[in-house]
Formats: C-alpha cells, structure tokens, sequence
C-alpha cells in the first residue's frame, strides 16, 4: 500500500549573506491513512519548515534542495506553480496557530469558506455553503447555520481554530499538516479539539502531521512519533517506542525534564545550553554539546541505527530494555 | 502557618470602556450605546505565608495576570485592597506608591517584550535600584555582576545587549532584574510558558534554587499544570474572576473538590501513551462580560442542578486547609425549600 504522504530526503536551505543554513536536513519518514504523525522539537528544529516545505510554501531565499513530497504516490515536487496551487487545500491542506492568519477578518466564515470550495470544484454558491455548513458540522461547531454568516471577531479562539480546520477539511484531503494548531488554546478547548482530530483521522482517513513543540500533546494524539533537532529527524518510532522506550539521548532528555514525572519540589533533570543556531552548528551530530554521553566518535555524522522500525541518528544510542 | 505577609481582601477589578461619540449618537436612536462593564476579578480573598509559593491557575479570562497585577500594584482595585505587611500596595487616593511598589517585583511571560533593547543588561538591572536607593551608587556595578551570577550568567555579560541573549538567558536576566530590588514578593506570571521544555526545566531549577536560597515568597501565575505542582506550595484555581478552589497543592492534585478543578485536570495530556481519549469540558468559556448566573460554570458543569443557576456558590471549608465555592459541597445542588 501507499503510504498517503511519502517523504523522502527533504532538504531545505535558507540562504543568508555568504552562506546558507540548512533549516530541513534530508528528512523522511511516511504516513499512512487514518494515521497521525507526531513531528516534535523546540524552537529552530525546522518542524514548521518542514511543513512549510511540504505545503511547497518556501520563499527565496529559502529553497527546497532535495528531496521528494509524494502524496498518494505522486511528486509535488517539480509541479509548476500553478499545478501546486490546484493541489493546496484540496490534496494538502493546512492549519496554522494563529487562526486569524487562516481566516480574513472582513469576510463572512461562510463567505470565505464556499470560495474556498469554489476555488478547486465547480459549483453554486448555495452547494458551496453546504459544504462549508457540513465542514463546520463535522468539527463539532454548535449551529453552523448561525456561523456560517458570523465574522471570525464574532468568534472565540476555539471557535476560530474549529473554522480553520473545517476549512482544511473541505475537499477531504490526503493529507492534513497542523503547526501548532492548538499552541494558543485553553486546555479544556485544546482536549475538545484533540479528541475531534483524532476522530477525524480515524472517519476521514485523511494521513495528519501534527506539529508541536508539547510531548504530551502528540503522546496521546499521535501513532507515530518524529524528533527533530537542528533540522534533522533525530529519533522516529512509534509514540509508544519513543516515548516509553527513548533511545536518543536528546528526546530522554526532553521527557526527563518534564515536571509532571518527578516528584514536586525535586530537582528536574535539566539539558545544559541551548538550542545550537542552525549557522553554527558544531561539527558531527548537532546534539554533541549539550549531550552527556557524547564522545570523541560524535564528531562524526551519526548514523542511523534502527530496532523495531524504531530508527535513531545517534553513535551512542540508548539500549532497549 | 507563620502569619501572612501578603493579604489579598475582597477585591474586585473592573474594566469599563466608555462608547466612543459614534456609537453614543447610534445609542440614541436605535438603543444601546452604554459603557461596558468586564468583571475582571470578583471578590478575590487570599494571603500568602512568608516564603510561600502560591499558584494561581486558571484559563483565559480568569482573572489569572489581573490578580497578579493588581498585587504588584500596577491596577488599583476596584473594591478590596492588597495590603504587604499591612500597608497597601496600590495608591488609595492619591497617596505615593513609589516606595511601596518596590518591594513587589513581577516576572513577565515574554522576556523579548520585557526587556529594553536598547540598553545594556547591566544598566537594565541597575535602574530600579539606582533610582529608588536600594543600593550605595559605588556598590551597583559590583551588585549587578554578583546577581547574574546568581541567576547562572556570566558577570561580563553586564555589557551585552538583550538580543545578544536566548529567551531562557533573557528569562534568568528578567529574574536578576527582579530580585536588583530586593524585593519582599515575586509575581511571575506565566514565567516560563514561552520557553522551550528544556529551557524550562533550567528556568524552573533556578527558581527553586533561588527560592531556597532567599527565601523568596511567590505568586506563580500559570495555566500549566505540571509546572505549578512542581513548585508550588499552595494552588488557588480562578474561573470567571473568581476563586473556585484553594488547598495544598499535593491535596489538590489527589483529590480536585471543584467540578472544574477536576475536569481542567482530566482535559490535560500527559505524557505516556496509555491514555487514548481526551476527556473533555463541554462548551466554551463564557465572557466575562456577560458571565452566566449564579455559579459561572454551571453551564458547563455535569453536576449543575436549580440552585447554581440562580445562586452564587461561597467559598467553603473542604478539610485541612481548603476551600471550594460549589454548592455540592455546601448543601447541594436542588434549591432549598
């Protein structure tokens, strides 16, 4: 089978004066339907970028280098312009933090929402408001009617966030990429908008790449888990592998320093320094500095070491119990 | 427990927004047109103990960073008064705060917002006291130094400016600018919620660490969870500007009282696969504009019944040290005869 979207190699760079920097460094990995993949890192992984470089949204001076973007089996890289634009929203879509860059503020949702059917189908703008209606049904928004003629200021965080994935969902895509989609939400609204997400990948099938920065969050949404570090997928399993059972010392470090698994008042185990600028990366494996089981060996690109399906880029990975 | 330093009594905070000239003309004629009227913070009692750190959690609009800032005297209370020793921290009728304001120091969230980019960390740090007496003019450069070191920086870095900092250095630099003035209570409103989660941990150490040190007394504003039963020693839960429930944090956290103290825990992820389904808190936060009637979480709560549609639920003693303002624990939810 096809996995829905296929991703091989994908390297991006940014170039600055002189020099570029590589945000997306030859990252791979594959969803299949219904599945939700978990991309995790902190500020400056490239976890947006790599979405970003998907959606084929990278500007100059960026550049997607290498790399391929198969979606249901076929390429999106090499499209023209206007070939990639006919695939976004109705093959790949995506929703962003901030619901308000997603949503023009002087249209009515329901206004915006049939032109963005009418965009990729043919068809009236009265069908085109059944759909938009039917989207918003499916997100869990109470009385739709009612939003569909509101403006987005009429409407809370939640509510706002709920149009924009309704919106991604229009023309059931293959593939959806969430950055941070609920980053900006209360918790009891980011739990509403967590258990509706994993039903829609369930009912949909649609293949989802939630992006986030929060371990717990993809810890309970997600099937399968990618780490990112310094632009490369350091670790990538299933969430149970790589939660359970980290075997880079970069992600054992990220779950050790959460609060919520030590005892109050304790000491946490914390990773020294910080996230490394992708113009001064050291020389080997990025996470070399700031690691505790580094060695002279690491000063060497790490290679990838694979158990289970459970790869990681490391010279020193944990061992499974 | 010791007496109280800091006592929060009865306050209340307001926000009104008078309608602008078109809207007053529109008012005439078609209705409207009045002042409207946010209830910030309702009758909000609290004290917090000498070297106490005490939690404030809550959603959007709960009153959370009000709180905090009606504490650090920034807003003068509507109703109520925040007293620090027994004098008041906010100017009542014109009186001098300048003096007052010193001893409570607040930590903002965003440390690339907080901090003056224009200006040398050193000459951030030494303002405050420079400028209030805190310290002799000819100690300020020595002091400033020795309080980077603390927070874990260099001294040398005195000269840098903010951008030549990463959010988590920037985060200990607001700290040191904090504690420059000697201050009797922090407030941090959510300190460490736009750092990454391994910035945090570093950031958090520190607090503890200084807390131990210092003696330091704290309101920990967060929506964080986690965070704030890691450091915390007590934890007031805010809905709608109110007080819903206050216990010790380990009490807390073992047994919530509150309806939506224990469904704020149940929506939270956690970190483990194990569980697979979100529950969930139906319906959206009200605005504080216009908050429900009688207890403001009554639409949302399983448990509602008549009584918390029409009365507002007091706080209540629930055991050792807690209260909870919900009528299940006062009476029940049916109206009384």
């Amino acid at each position: 089978m096809t996995a829905a979207l296929d991703v091989q190699g994908l390297t991006t760079r940014f170039a600055t004066r002189g020099d570029a920097v590589t945000a997306v460094n030859d990252v791979s990995f594959s969803v299949e339907k219904g599945r939700i993949l978990g991309l995790v890192g902190e500020s400056g992984s490239g976890k947006s970028v790599t979405g970003f470089s998907i959606m084929g949204l990278i500007d100059a001076p960026g550049e997607v280098s290498a790399g391929r973007v198969l979606v249901d089996g076929a390429d999106l890289r090499g499209l023209s312009d206007e070939d990639m634009r006919k695939m976004r929203g109705s093959k790949v879509a995506m929703v962003f933090q901030d619901p308000m860059m997603t949503l023009n503020p002087v249209l009515r949702v329901g206004d915006q929402m049939a032109m963005a059917v009418r965009v990729h189908r043919k068809m009236s703008k009265n069908a085109a408001l059944e759909e938009a209606r039917r989207a918003l049904d499916t997100v869990g928004i109470p009385s739709p009617e009612e939003r569909l003629r509101a403006y987005p200021h009429q409407l809370s965080g939640g509510m706002r966030q709920r149009v924009a994935i309704a919106m991604a969902l229009l023309h059931s895509p293959s593939v959806i990429i969430a950055d941070e989609a609920t980053t900006a939400l209360d918790v009891s609204i980011q739990g509403q908008i967590l258990a509706e997400v994993r039903e829609l990948a369930d009912e949909t099938g649609a293949a989802i790449v939630w992006i986030t920065h929060d371990l717990a969050v993809v810890s309970s949404l997600a099937d399968d888990i990618c780490v990112m570090y310094a632009g490369r997928i350091v670790e990538r399993g299933t969430a149970q592998q790589v939660i359970e059972h980290p075997r880079h010392p970069y992600t054992k470090g990220l779950l050790e320093s959460i609060p919520a698994l030590h005892a109050p008042g304790t000491p946490l185990p914390q990773i020294p320094g910080s996230t490394p600028q992708l113009s001064r990366l050291p020389q080997g494996c990025p996470f070399r500095p700031r690691c505790p089981r580094a060695s002279d060996i690491c000063t060497t690109v790490p290679p990838a070491d694979t158990v289970d399906g459970q790869t990681v880029l490391c010279h020193h990975p944990l061992e499974r119990p | 427990m010791t007496e109280p330093i800091l006592k929060i009594e009865n306050v209340s905070k307001r926000f009104t927004r008078m309608p602008g000239l078109a809207e007053r003309l529109v008012g005439k004629v078609v209705g409207g047109g009045k002042p409207v009227t946010v209830h910030a913070l309702s009758d909000v009692t609290l004290d917090v103990a000498q070297g106490e750190v005490l939690g404030i959690v809550g959603e959007s609009g709960c009153g959370k960073s009000s709180l905090g800032r009606v504490v650090a005297g920034i807003y003068a209370p509507s109703d109520g008064r925040v007293t620090l020793n027994g004098k008041p921290v906010a100017r009542e009728h014109g009186g001098n705060i300048d003096k007052l304001t010193t001893q409570v120091q607040m930590i903002h969230q965003d440390p690339f917002a907080s901090l003056n980019p224009r200006m040398k960390v050193g000459e951030t740090l030494a303002e405050g006291p420079r400028y209030h007496n805190i310290i002799p003019a000819r100690d300020v450069a020595a002091r400033m130094r020795s309080l980077l070191e603390q927070v874990g920086l260099e001294g040398a870095y005195a000269d840098r400016l903010p951008h030549q900092f990463s959010g988590g250095q920037r985060q200990r630099v607001a700290i040191a600018r904090a504690l420059a003035m000697e201050p009797e209570v922090l407030v941090l409103d959510e300190a460490v919620a736009s750092l990454d989660v391994s910035i945090q941990a570093q950031v958090l150490n520190l607090f503890m660490d200084l807390r131990r040190d210092l003696g330091l007394t704290a309101l920990f504003i967060s929506h964080d969870l986690s965070v704030v039963r890691h450091v915390c020693d007590r934890v007031a839960i805010m809905y709608l500007g109110r007080l819903v429930e206050l216990a010790p944090a380990e009490a807390l956290y073992a047994d919530p009282k509150h309806p939506y103290t224990a469904a704020l825990f149940a929506s939270v992820p956690t970190v483990g696969t194990g569980k697979r389904r979100f529950e969930t808190i139906k319906g959206e936060i009200p605005s504080p504009i216009n908050p429900p009637s009688g207890c403001a979480f009554h639409p949302r709560c399983p448990h509602a019944g008549p009584r918390c549609r029409v009365e507002a639920p007091r706080l209540t003693e629930a055991g050792q040290g807690r209260t909870v303002a919900c009528h299940l624990n006062d009476g029940g939810v049916e109206v009384a005869a």
